[in-house]
């Protein structure tokens, strides 16, 4: 009747795991309980669960992958805790909870905490930019969303019912495969990104949809901010590379399942096409995650400069060589495997060719800074030290590029502080350049300005401390992965590093109480006008959180930087422009056809898992079931009267008025 | 980068030894952090000539990096300093957004250093390519390695003798490394004689190393292969070459004979394993291996796999 499903499968004899299961549990119940007791939910069903507002679907994408990144950040302080205390013991954690800490670690942080974020602030700011009403497929957006939501969920389920993976992040076969890992682990990862693989192939083919065809009058291709052209290129990746990822993966579960033989050892199976596979899609995932960073670095330079982007089109063809290399270096992930000197060397030689365009970027973001007023904002100093940090990065990403070198650092920890380097300094200061930027956007009111800098400062002291000493352990040949190791030279550097990982947890700490303060006295650091960092994109001539239609009006673009040269205008001609016709807008309905896919997207993936058979066909039906009544629906728009539309717009057009004589042209 | 030259201390005139020491007051000074614990850096302080070489590249690469990484670092402090808001010192041009000049220098100078540095890769790849011989003159010596889980098989065909987590090499002669997996990939990996390679059930890699003098090195396994990983290290001793044939004398003929059974059993998982010989080697056990006449490592007894771990603690 349920499989595979007993009481074995909850693992009572680990307190760790059964202390964190009552927290979470306890945690959510609370949340679901004060939600209802106060008559949110229905709130919370109508304004966001089913909405299909672009702006509220990027807002769900960042919250979930702030949640998750506090998961995956607990995982990363228990591993540097018992690499700290494990030389010459067991240390705390047994390799079987060890091994499924490292993987999920990498799955969660990865799939759950990047992409939802870097998705989220695409989702949230693209159609703003470009002057848009909405994403071209709301509905979609939605789904994609929620099948993201659903793999988060199936991951975090195996914490306490069953196991995960104990393959690393990428399973590698044979190891992934029934014979050396026959418990559900491998399952779990592999449903858990089968369907957020699908909802974020959804979501790419929205947002290049969207950047294609979904434009206010006179946005021409090299009229759209950086921005959107890193979306565009960041969605161009995944809509080639994903399919990739759901075939390899596909092709896995049919070795687990079905007895087929790919990947296996036997029968002609061959793992090394797994490597090449999942690198085909993992090296381009690199620059689905970095490409939309460079965009907001590249909004926030020109923002807190004071200049427009420096070398706007050489930035655009940066981008585009960016995203066309990125498809034609997966090799260099194993260099190691014996592939001989002229493969070895080609593909070495096309890494380095990409620090070409990126190094592009670099000094055109310091000639952004050259000649301007810099402010040191919070989303500022992000974008700072993400440039010096992306650079150490950088060169020892270029240095693994170099075979002979790689063949005495591949798998060491020397790799690990490398991709961390570039994933945090890159990815992840610009998410949180991102989130500081728009956030304002977003709620009507900034994020306390003092904790985020001290955040900040916490962060990137804690990030040198707690990376530096990797890259100095990978030359001591410590390699990556090791639950317990017996050379005590090592041990000094893993204890630096942990208390690296201690600075870093007290940023997140700070980042947490500036979100909560900064709620609890929004109204002191309320944003009137909508533009509070003084822009130059369209966006920032939206009111703050701009309204479900988001232009009152289409604007109409004459260059590069719409709303800044409209703002010039409007402060030399002391006066707004007159106030234009308002009309009925036709808006997207709201749709609970995610929410409900989602749901049975869960309990499909979660019996398959388990191999309950009956459960798996009653919610494929469901989900069949919910796919019919969405595309045969009638009625998909509501409209929002003229009168509605206009009196949102003169609430702005008030307070921007208010302001202006405050305004001075330009020296 | 004369400091890493200090191995050879002892075997050298007292004037050289002077000057040596000289340069390595000099280097201590700048590399102070690295001396401190010199013989820890095990990548930066090879013991062979593919080490030695693999570190030559390491740094020359590094440092190419670098005279463009270091001034680049700086001038993002310096130009974000200057032109802060608050100096009114700095010029501000707030249109000035382009410069024909500047974005071919920008353009051309990461360009120029991805053309020496991607040189630097095509003849490295091809001088240090680990299935490229040694030496055309010296015969190598032949060692054949399986990875198991969780330990490492090291099989001297022509001395007809085999190790478990020890491997024992003559110094200062090449040494011809034929690998293959029992059951999931490894790395074999010796920080101090040089590059590393992987090795996979059904296929045979191919690496060759040499250790220069006589000492004990690390090895260990690279990548990640499941719950007994971190136990799969092995000790390389590198002895001189009569030692090394006082060793096979001594170990040919002596305890158990690896054959077809004993390999099988030995294939079962298991981790921490002291180090232990066998005396005698049925023939082409290694090919039947790679050509899996004899079946791959059986995985876990149990669902949950737990078997085979629970010697890891200490």
């Amino acid at each position: 009747m349920l499989g595979k499903l007993s009481w074995e499968a909850i693992p009572f004899h680990e307190p760790i795991v059964m202390v964190t299961s009552a927290v979470v549990a306890i945690a959510i119940t609370a949340v679901l309980a004060w939600v209802i007791f106060k008559g949110y939910l229905p709130y919370l069903w109508k304004e966001w669960l089913s909405s299909v507002d672009h702006k509220r679907i990027g807002v769900m994408y960042i919250v979930l992958g702030l949640v998750m990144l506090l998961r995956g950040f607990a995982d990363a302080i228990m591993m540097r805790s018992q690499q700290a205390v494990a030389m010459g013991s067991g240390g705390f954690l047994p390799p079987e909870h060890y091994d499924q800490i490292f993987s999920a670690h990498g799955t969660i942080m990865i799939f759950f905490v990047a992409m939802p974020l870097v998705i989220g602030l695409m989702n949230f700011a693209v159609p703003l930019q470009l002057g848009a009403r909405d994403v071209a497929f709301p509905v979609l957006n939605s789904v994609g969303f929620w099948l993201t939501a659903t793999g988060a969920l199936l991951v975090n389920i195996s914490l306490f019912i069953g196991e995960f993976a104990r393959t690393g992040w990428l399973p590698y076969p044979p190891l992934s495969e029934l014979t050396y890992s026959p418990g559900v682990g491998v399952d779990y990862y592999l449903w858990a990104l089968q369907i957020s693989g699908a909802g974020t192939l959804l979501s790419g083919v929205n947002l290049v949809t969207t950047v294609l065809k979904v434009r206010a009058p006179g946005m021409n291709y090299l009229h759209m901010p950086i921005f959107c052209w890193t979306t565009l290129a960041s969605n161009l990746l995944i809509v080639a590379a994903f399919p990739i990822l759901t075939a390899t993966l596909a092709m896995l579960l049919l070795d687990r399942y079905l007895g087929f033989h790919f990947f296996t050892n036997e029968a002609g199976g061959n793992p090394m096409m797994f490597m090449n596979l999942i690198w085909a899609w993992g090296h381009p995932e690199v620059y689905i995650l970095v490409l939309p960073a460079f965009g907001i670095f590249s909004e926030v330079f020109s923002t807190f400069s004071g200049k427009p982007l420096f070398g706007y089109r050489s930035m655009v063809a940066a981008t585009m060589g960016i995203c066309i290399l990125s498809f034609m270096v997966w090799l260099h992930h194993f260099f190691t495997m014996g592939a001989g000197a002229d493969v070895n060397a080609i593909f070495g030689i096309a890494t380095m060719v990409i620090a070409v365009p990126t190094g592009v970027k670099i000094y055109n973001w310091l000639f952004t800074m050259y000649s301007g007023r810099v402010v040191f904002a919070t989303p500022m100093l992000w974008a700072l030290g993400f440039v010096v940090t992306f650079v150490v990065g950088g060169i020892t990403g270029v240095l693994l590029a170099v075979p002979p070198a790689d063949f005495v650092l591949h798998n060491s920890l020397f790799l690990v502080a490398h991709f961390h380097n570039v994933i945090i300094g890159g990815v992840v200061f610009g998410i949180f350049a991102g989130y500081e930027y728009w956030f304002p956007k977003a709620f009507g009111f900034r994020l306390h300005g003092g904790l985020g800098k001290a955040a900040f400062w916490f962060w990137i002291i804690g990030f040198y401390v707690a990376f530096m000493p990797l890259y100095a352990l990978g030359l001591m040949g410590m390699t990556r992965r090791m639950q317990h190791y017996d050379v005590p030279e090592w041990q000094p550097w893993l204890l630096v590093a942990a208390g690296g990982a201690a600075l870093i947890a007290i940023g997140v700490a700070l980042q947490v109480v500036q979100l909560v303060w900064s709620i609890r006295h929004r109204e002191a650091l309320r944003d009137v006008t909508g533009d509070p960092w003084n822009g130059r994109t369209l966006e920032w001539m939206t009111p703050s959180p701009p309204p479900m239609f988001n232009f009152a009006v289409m604007p109409n673009v004459e260059g590069v930087e719409a709303y800044w040269m409209r703002k010039q205008t409007a402060i030399e001609q002391q006066a707004l422009r007159p106030e234009p016709d308002y009309h009925d807008i036709h808006m997207p309905r709201n749709s609970p056809a995610g929410f409900i896919c989602a749901f049975f997207a869960a309990t499909m993936g979660f019996a398959l898992i388990w191999h309950i058979w009956w459960l798996v066909a009653l919610a494929f039906v469901g989900a069949w079931a919910v796919f019919v009544v969405v595309a045969w629906r009638d009625e998909h728009e509501e409209a929002i009267p003229a009168a509605t539309v206009a009196s949102v717009d003169r609430a702005n057009r008030a307070a921007r008025a208010a302001v202006l004589p405050k305004l001075r042209p330009l020296s | 980068m004369r400091i890493f030259e200090r191995r050879n201390l002892r075997t050298r005139p007292a004037r050289k030894v002077a000057r040596s020491r000289w340069a390595l007051q000099w280097c201590a000074v700048a590399l102070l952090p690295l001396v401190l614990t010199a013989c820890h850096w095990a990548v930066l302080d090879p013991r062979g000539p593919v080490g030695q070489a693999d570190r030559t590249i390491l740094i020359d690469s590094l440092a190419i990096m670098l005279a463009i990484g270091v001034p680049t670092i700086l001038a993002a402090f310096a130009f974000a300093w200057w032109f802060r808001a608050s100096n009114p010192r700095a010029r501000y041009r707030p249109d000035w957004e382009f410069s024909g000049a500047i974005e071919l220098v920008v353009w051309a100078i990461p360009a120029m250093v991805i053309i020496l540095l991607g040189g630097v890769a095509w003849i490295g790849s091809h001088q240090l390519d680990p299935a490229k011989p040694l030496s055309d003159r010296q015969a190598p010596v032949e060692i054949q390695v399986v990875s198991l889980d969780w330990k490492w098989l090291f099989i001297y065909p022509n001395e007809g003798v085999a190790s478990v987590n020890q491997l024992v090499v003559p110094a200062g002669v090449p040494l011809r490394f034929s690998l293959t997996s029992a059951s999931v990939w490894n790395v074999f990996f010796v920080p101090r004689l040089g590059s590393m390679i992987y090795a996979m059930n059904g296929m045979r890699t191919q690496m060759n190393l040499q250790a220069d003098d006589a000492g004990t090195f690390r090895g260990l396994s690279a990548h990640f292969s499941g719950d007994g990983f971190s136990d799969m290290h092995f000790t390389v001793r590198a002895v001189h070459s009569d030692e090394f044939a006082a060793w096979v004398k001594a170990t040919r003929g002596v305890g158990p004979t690896l054959d077809g059974a004993a390999y099988t059993a030995l294939a079962r998982q298991s981790a921490n394993v002291p180090p232990s010989t066998f005396g005698a080697v049925t023939p082409e056990l290694f090919n039947q291996v790679v050509r899996q006449d004899l079946a791959p490592g059986p995985g876990p007894a149990t669902e949950r796999g737990d078997v085979g771990t629970s010697k890891t603690g200490h």
